[in-house]
């Protein structure tokens, strides 16, 4: 019960710090073939999922850790994690959501996500990753009439082989950075997205990320395909527990659009960032990154930010198809001893290709943030064009905002153009709101609430809501 | 190129009166040169440019030594007409005249150092390979108040003389108190394929201030890369401007430590390119106290194939409160062969600071064009005047008027 009272003070200062005792299956520590074939084992894969595993692990051992990022951490030693770890209870999965562990089901309840709820209420429908496995995908049955698959991908691995095979790796090739190589190798479940040709999703779907184990990397990978002209608009939020040691999450996503398709990915990323002396926390190094494969087809990438110990991520759209279209939305805040380092990747392959970057980010405390973009327009890229506009705000003399964008153009066709402005909130708009009667808190919270507004409005609507109050709570205690 | 450079390391040495110390200095940072060898790709400043490569395409094989026991003709016909000014001449690499006849006396000091080690560290390679191999260096004082009534034009001269060597050249500037020098760095090649490294290092006393243009216009096939360390202290001001067309690759370095409260930099620059060439200019300004400003500004035409690259960094140090910063360049990319590449980089730890970059690309506008051509202009003509008056913004940024009058003639930009 005093554990239980600790914890709950403790929610004061993370609100998602909760750990929840329920029994898991691990895989033994460590990284090997042994450990892959296990994984691989235990979700009945067929061979050749178990090959690409193996495949991926073989140029894993080649690969050398990158170092080139902006926020340096301890070495991670890769045979001290455990790769997969599940509720006990998932060993025989639950058919419907009464099957569920209750346990489970309330820890789910803390976070905001009542799963029955919500399939009956809210319309939006859920995949939640606990751990590294998926445990309850709600409204299916529903998204079944359209013929949208909406599943744990360890499930389409199982039912929808063919999809699978050609599309996964496709975007994110084996063959790619370390930690997407790895993620290759090792990952254990996430959410699989079929919208069929001519449909358009009738509602949001929505996956929720947990780490509750310590000592587990999570690596989920998703795959989200739009055939032919459909559309879907997909949302992603992640929450840890708190523990003092860091925590490895290097999960993989790829979108993949086809002629007149779009697909809209919005995360609001809150994983547990550390204490305020910067220990513990979640290293969040993830590969995001969406191919415009056919003509006229649109990725849009929204994402706020304001949780990891380290974030390291560029979530990219390689605009292949003539006429397609590329959009990254950020906000990304650091407090305390936080430390990101995000951006995009925009590259334009094929004509008439557009992409726009707004990217927002506020450092306060001690922390330090980095923007990092790169806008490609290849030789082929006619008529193509970008825009970038990032601009930082700081909070302190402790802490730091970077800008660092390549730029490359070699078509004489396209046009680029970046901006890039930092600033301090000023005294006389503090000044203002506070002589109107808000708290100094209050006016900080409402600034940057306007700072970001661009990108919050592409958020949709629930997502918006907590994406404010998370803008609101991320900055506290940064003032004065 | 090892074997060689080693040899041709002790042919110098042998020419040069050093101590038993120095010796030693300069085959350390031989040694720190072979290890590394020329810059290429894998090193984040080069990743634009890969020195090593362009050698590689461009030379071939180098040679490292210079005879410099025989004095060179000094061409007079290319010195600048109806400009009167300070002259110091290297031809092929050799310092053959230094002349301040126009200046008093006593208040410049022209120290040899050439038997005294500086060493130059940015970090490269190339600094070793400078450290290493250069022959003779000079530094130039200028006395407390004194402002230099007529401008200094340092000619670096190459002619058909020389092929496939490394010539590695150093001067080092100090401007004390309240002084004030104004200095030309032209380039005249009629020889191929070369490579040029220089370095320059400039200490700016309190009050001080320089003014530094670089015009590389003249066509030809060298190489060259040119490093400017620029030391600046309280209520200093220092200008470049570079004009980077003529060489066939050119990559022009300028660092600006801000290390006085109210100290100013301004680097400005134009990249006229065609025919494969390749340019890049890379500036790192920082910001290290209080009340410091900058200002950018890079235009770049680019045609033919040619290439160029901008790499710009403001560092904001978090002492550096009050700093004002900004940054912009802008490229016309004539046909489809072209291309522009820019990496403008923010790195800022104070927060009461106004710092901003922009950076844009893309094709002459066709709107300004038709109204132009709808104005009588042939299609030619009206492309002439848009980039006569893009380029024209940055050498109206040229402080000193005598020099802009002349630049303006060298370029043949009309007002």
């Amino acid at each position: 019960m005093e554990n239980r009272q600790k914890e709950i003070d403790k929610l004061k200062d993370y609100k998602y710090g909760f750990s929840t005792d329920i029994e898991n299956t691990r895989a033994p520590k460590g990284l090997n073939e042994d450990v892959i074939k296990f994984i691989s084992n235990i979700k009945k894969e067929p061979q050749w999922m178990l090959d690409f595993r193996l495949k991926a692990f073989e140029r894993f051992k080649q690969l050398k850790e990158p170092d080139w990022q902006k926020p340096k951490y301890p070495k991670i030693d890769y045979q001290d994690l455990y790769y997969y770890s599940a509720p006990k209870s998932m060993d025989d999965k639950p058919k419907s959501l009464d099957e569920l562990d209750p346990k489970l089901l309330e820890t789910y309840k803390k976070l905001g996500i009542p799963l029955q709820e919500q399939a009956r209420l809210n319309g939006i429908a859920v995949d939640a990753v606990f751990d590294s496995v998926s445990v309850a995908t709600t409204f299916r049955e529903e998204l079944i009439k359209q013929g949208i698959i909406f599943c744990p991908i360890s499930e389409a691995i199982q039912k929808h082989p063919d999809l699978v095979k050609k599309y996964l790796g496709s975007v994110i090739p084996l063959t790619d950075h370390f930690f997407a190589t790895l993620n290759s190798a090792v990952f254990t479940d996430g959410s699989f997205v079929y919208i069929p040709e001519g449909v358009r999703c009738p509602m949001e779907l929505s996956t929720y990320f947990r780490i509750n184990a310590s000592n587990t990397g999570q690596f989920e990978r998703t795959l989200i395909i739009a055939d032919k002209g459909s559309y879907v608009s997909y949302l992603e939020g992640c929450t840890a527990p708190m523990r003092d040691e860091n925590q490895l999450h290097a999960a993989n996503v790829e979108l993949v659009a086809l002629d007149d398709a779009e697909i809209k990915y919005s995360t609001v990323q809150n994983w547990y960032p550390g204490d305020k002396d910067g220990k513990g926390g979640i290293y969040n190094f993830v590969t995001k990154r969406g191919l415009c494969k056919g003509k006229n087809s649109k990725i849009s990438w929204t994402q706020v930010e304001t949780g990891s110990a380290i974030t390291w991520k560029y979530p990219s759209c390689i605009l292949k198809g003539d006429n397609s279209v590329g959009e990254f939305y950020s906000i990304a805040i650091t407090n305390n001893h936080q430390k990101a380092d995000t951006g995009t990747k925009m590259i334009h392959l094929g004509k008439n290709t557009k992409s726009k970057i707004i990217s927002k980010g506020i450092s306060a405390g001690f922390s330090d943030m980095t923007y990092r973009g790169l806008v490609d327009i290849s030789s082929k890229a006619s008529n193509s064009n970008n825009y970038t506009q990032c601009d930082s705000l700081l909070m302190g003399n402790k802490c730091g905002a970077h800008t660092v964008p390549y730029i490359k153009n070699k078509n004489s066709e396209s046009n680029i153009a970046h901006e890039a402005t930092t600033s301090k909130i000023s005294e006389e708009q503090l000044h203002y709101c506070q002589q109107r009667g808000l708290s100094a808190e209050e006016a900080v919270s409402l600034i940057v609430n306007g700072f970001c507004k661009e990108v919050l409005q592409q958020l949709p609507m629930e997502f918006a809501v907590e994406a404010q109050k998370l803008v609101g709570i991320s900055l506290e205690g940064s003032v004065g | 190129m090892k074997e060689q450079l080693q040899k041709d390391f002790d042919n110098t040495i042998k020419n040069l009166n050093l101590s038993q110390k120095d010796i030693e200095i300069k085959k350390f940072s031989l040694d720190n040169f072979l290890n590394k060898g020329f810059p290429n790709r894998k090193e984040e400043d080069w990743k634009f440019s890969d020195l090593n490569q362009i050698i590689k395409k461009n030379i071939g094989e180098l040679s490292f030594y210079n005879d410099y026991t025989s004095t060179n003709k000094v061409d007079t016909s290319v010195f600048v007409d109806g400009l009167e000014h300070n002259k110091i001449v290297f031809i092929n690499g050799r310092i053959e005249k230094i002349d301040f006849h126009y200046e008093k006396k006593e208040q410049i000091e022209i120290i040899d150092q050439s038997e005294t080690i500086n060493k130059f560290d940015n970090n490269n390679s190339l600094s070793d390979l400078n450290n290493a191999l250069t022959n003779k260096s000079f530094k130039i004082v200028i006395k407390k108040g004194y402002q230099l009534l007529k401008p200094l034009i340092i000619y670096h001269t190459t002619n058909s003389k020389i092929w496939s060597k490394n010539i590695n050249l150093r001067l080092d500037f100090e401007l004390l108190e309240d002084s004030c020098l104004r200095l030309i760095d032209l380039f005249n090649d009629t020889s191929e394929k070369n490579f040029l490294n220089i370095f320059y290092n400039f200490n700016l006393k309190e009050n001080a201030i320089l003014k530094n243009y670089k015009i590389d216009k003249i066509e030809n096939k060298n190489i060259k890369y040119s490093f400017n360390n620029i030391e600046q202290n309280k209520n200093t001001i220092s200008e470049t401007f570079i004009l980077s067309s003529g060489s066939n690759f050119f990559k022009s370095e300028i660092n600006c430590n801000l290390k006085g409260e109210h100290s100013s930099a301004f680097v400005n620059g134009i990249f006229s390119i065609d025919n494969n060439k390749h340019h890049e200019i890379r500036t790192i300004i920082n910001h290290l106290t209080e009340n410091t400003k900058s200002f950018q500004l890079i235009k770049s035409v680019l045609e033919n194939n040619s290439k160029a690259v901008y790499q710009g960094k403001i560092f904001v140090n978090s002492d550096a409160q009050k700093t004002d910063g900004y940054q912009l360049s802008k490229a016309i990319l004539l046909n489809k062969d072209s291309e522009f590449n820019a990496k403008p980089e923010l790195e800022i730890y104070a927060d009461d600071v106004k710092c901003s970059h922009g950076s844009a690309s893309g094709s002459l506008n066709e709107d300004s064009i038709f109204y132009l051509m709808s104005r009588g202009l042939n299609y030619n003509q009206a492309r002439e005047l848009l980039i006569n008056g893009f380029l024209l913004d940055v050498v109206e940024k040229i402080t000193d008027s005598e020099i802009r009058n002349l630049i303006k003639n060298m370029i043949g930009i009309k007002e």
